[in-house]
């Protein structure tokens, strides 16, 4: 079972890279045992604004704050990056690693490992070296990997995209399972069916600049602004 | 012609059988050069790592300093580790010129720079490549270095092993602080050396085949090692 997940908020946060703003600035507070999903067109900030919240790139201005001490939120937190980072040894061994950096004993892991090869379909590949797994193949295992510590918080950028139809369900019956036991969710996505099938609420970004954020069938029924109007009918957004 | 068809057939005798000279001065070169190696391997692969995924006020001058280390002249770092051991040096007390140990500090001053900067750019590849994930997964300082080493073990073995391949051959530095002296501190290179000037090319020519054959043991180790990291085989 996972513990009752913290909550989140970002206050005037901004992030510049050579010397122009690509997030923010932003203010938003994430709170509840939602499924959020990041929507916006490529370059809006998604996988930036991820990153921040996760602590793996640094604010130019304000603050990330958790609801719990830091040392604590980042233990609670997992994270699957848009392009999945392998680490150059066997699919199971991959799967031991976040186990393994716990300090948990050798029998747990190993249940725990052949547990979610199974689940993530990779149960015939765990000896294979992943840097050679097939494009779908390593966002699975990505996602195995983030899973298997039983996360609070789940951040997502863009899991299903080199996934066919089939193993999106898989993958999303399986985000659908650890939301049930209690794993707050924080995913981006480029596929509008898959955002109406999970989103509980939405977060809307637009040149670093968050645009709306709410309700995730408000969002649907009656987006507020053109913008997001244009964007929900596959329009090119300005 | 002759002369050297002979100094072959010469040489393949003493190697065949295990003639007592070639073997003690093998076994010495092969002794003070992994000496060297493991000494200079300790210093240099931490160390490389260390360099790769920390950042501090004068890394780009460490790097640069340690690439400029690395075209030392072995001669050069002969006459100054002569200087530090010789009677009137520094460390002159140690009585340690004309040892086996001077030339292993001979050979871990040439290597270390070597290993390090091989050590240093594959380190940067790989933590650039790990950097993402290793931060979210919370790893401690400990852990990170770990896991680059272990995940870069090939590459570091490929580091290695150039160092050896450059200490095994190496003759300048380790004729001057050795001496090449009759059964204490006489390695391959300085016997070869020693054995050409006196136009025995039996024992030079033996001792040239052990060379290269060291030197291509090395070569294939590395092409191997690359190999498995390249295929991916673990
Ligand atoms: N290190 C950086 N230096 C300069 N610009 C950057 C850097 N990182 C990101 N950017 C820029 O910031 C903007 C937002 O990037 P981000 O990756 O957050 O977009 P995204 O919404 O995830 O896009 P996509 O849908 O394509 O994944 C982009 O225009 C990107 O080029
Ligand atoms: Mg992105």
């Amino acid at each position: 079972m996972v513990e009752p997940y913290p909550s989140v908020s970002l206050k005037d946060a901004l992030v510049k890279r050579r010397g122009k703003p690509i997030l923010g600035p932003i203010d938003l507070a994430l709170s509840g045992t939602g499924f959020t999903i990041v929507l916006g067109p490529n370059g809006a900030g998604k996988t930036t604004l991820l990153k921040v919240l996760h602590g793996v790139e640094r604010l130019s201005k304000g603050v990330v704050a958790w609801s719990v001490p830091d040392a604590q939120a980042r233990q609670m937190q997992a994270y699957v990056f848009q392009s999945p980072i392998m680490l150059r040894r066997s699919v199971r061994q991959n799967l031991a690693y976040p186990l393994q950096l716990l300090g948990e004993d050798k029998a747990a892991i190993a249940s725990k490992v052949t547990d979610w090869a199974r689940r993530i379909g990779l149960e015939e590949a765990l000896d294979r070296p992943a840097p050679r797994l097939s494009g779908g193949e390593r966002q699975k295992l990505a996602l195995g990997r983030a899973l298997i510590r039983s996360p609070q918080v789940l951040f997502l950028d863009e899991p299903c995209a080199n996934l066919d139809g089939r193993s999106t369900r898989e993958i999303e019956a399986l985000l659908q399972d650890a939301q049930a036991a209690g794993t707050r969710i924080i995913m981006t996505t480029h596929d509008l069916g898959q955002a109406r099938r999970l989103a509980s609420d939405l977060v809307f970004l637009l040149h670093g600049r968050l645009h709306e954020q709410g309700e995730a069938s408000a969002f649907f029924a009656t987006p507020r602004t053109s913008e997001a109007k244009a964007f929900l009918e596959g329009d090119i957004v300005e | 012609m002759n002369e050297i068809w002979a100094g072959i057939q010469a040489a393949f005798r003493l190697i065949v059988t295990l003639d007592a000279d070639l073997v003690e001065i093998t076994l010495r070169s092969l002794q003070v050069s992994l000496s060297a190696l493991v000494i200079a391997s300790l210093i240099a692969l931490p160390f490389g790592t260390w360099l790769a995924i920390r950042r501090f006020r004068y890394r780009r001058a460490t790097i640069a300093t340690l690439n400029a280390l690395m075209g030392l002249p072995p001669v050069v770092v002969g006459l100054i580790v002569y200087l530090m051991l010789s009677r009137s040096g520094p460390f002159g007390v140690l009585g340690l010129l004309f040892t086996p140990t001077a030339m292993i500090i001979a050979q871990v001053i040439i290597i270390t720079p070597l290993i390090a900067s091989i050590t240093h750019q594959a380190m940067r590849e790989l933590w650039a490549e790990y950097h993402d994930l290793l931060i979210s997964l919370n790893t401690s300082k400990r852990q990170r270095i770990a896991t680059l080493i272990w995940d870069g073990r090939r590459t570091l073995l490929t580091a290695a092993l150039a160092g050896f391949g450059r200490a095994i051959g190496e003759v300048g530095a380790i004729m001057i602080v050795g001496g090449n002296i009759d059964h204490a501190t006489r390695v391959l290179t300085t016997a070869i050396a020693l054995e050409t000037g006196k136009g025995d090319f039996a024992l030079a020519l033996g001792l040239g085949f052990v060379l290269i054959a060291l030197a291509l043991l090395v070569n294939f180790a590395i092409h191997a090692l690359s190999r498995t990291e390249r295929e991916g085989t673990w």
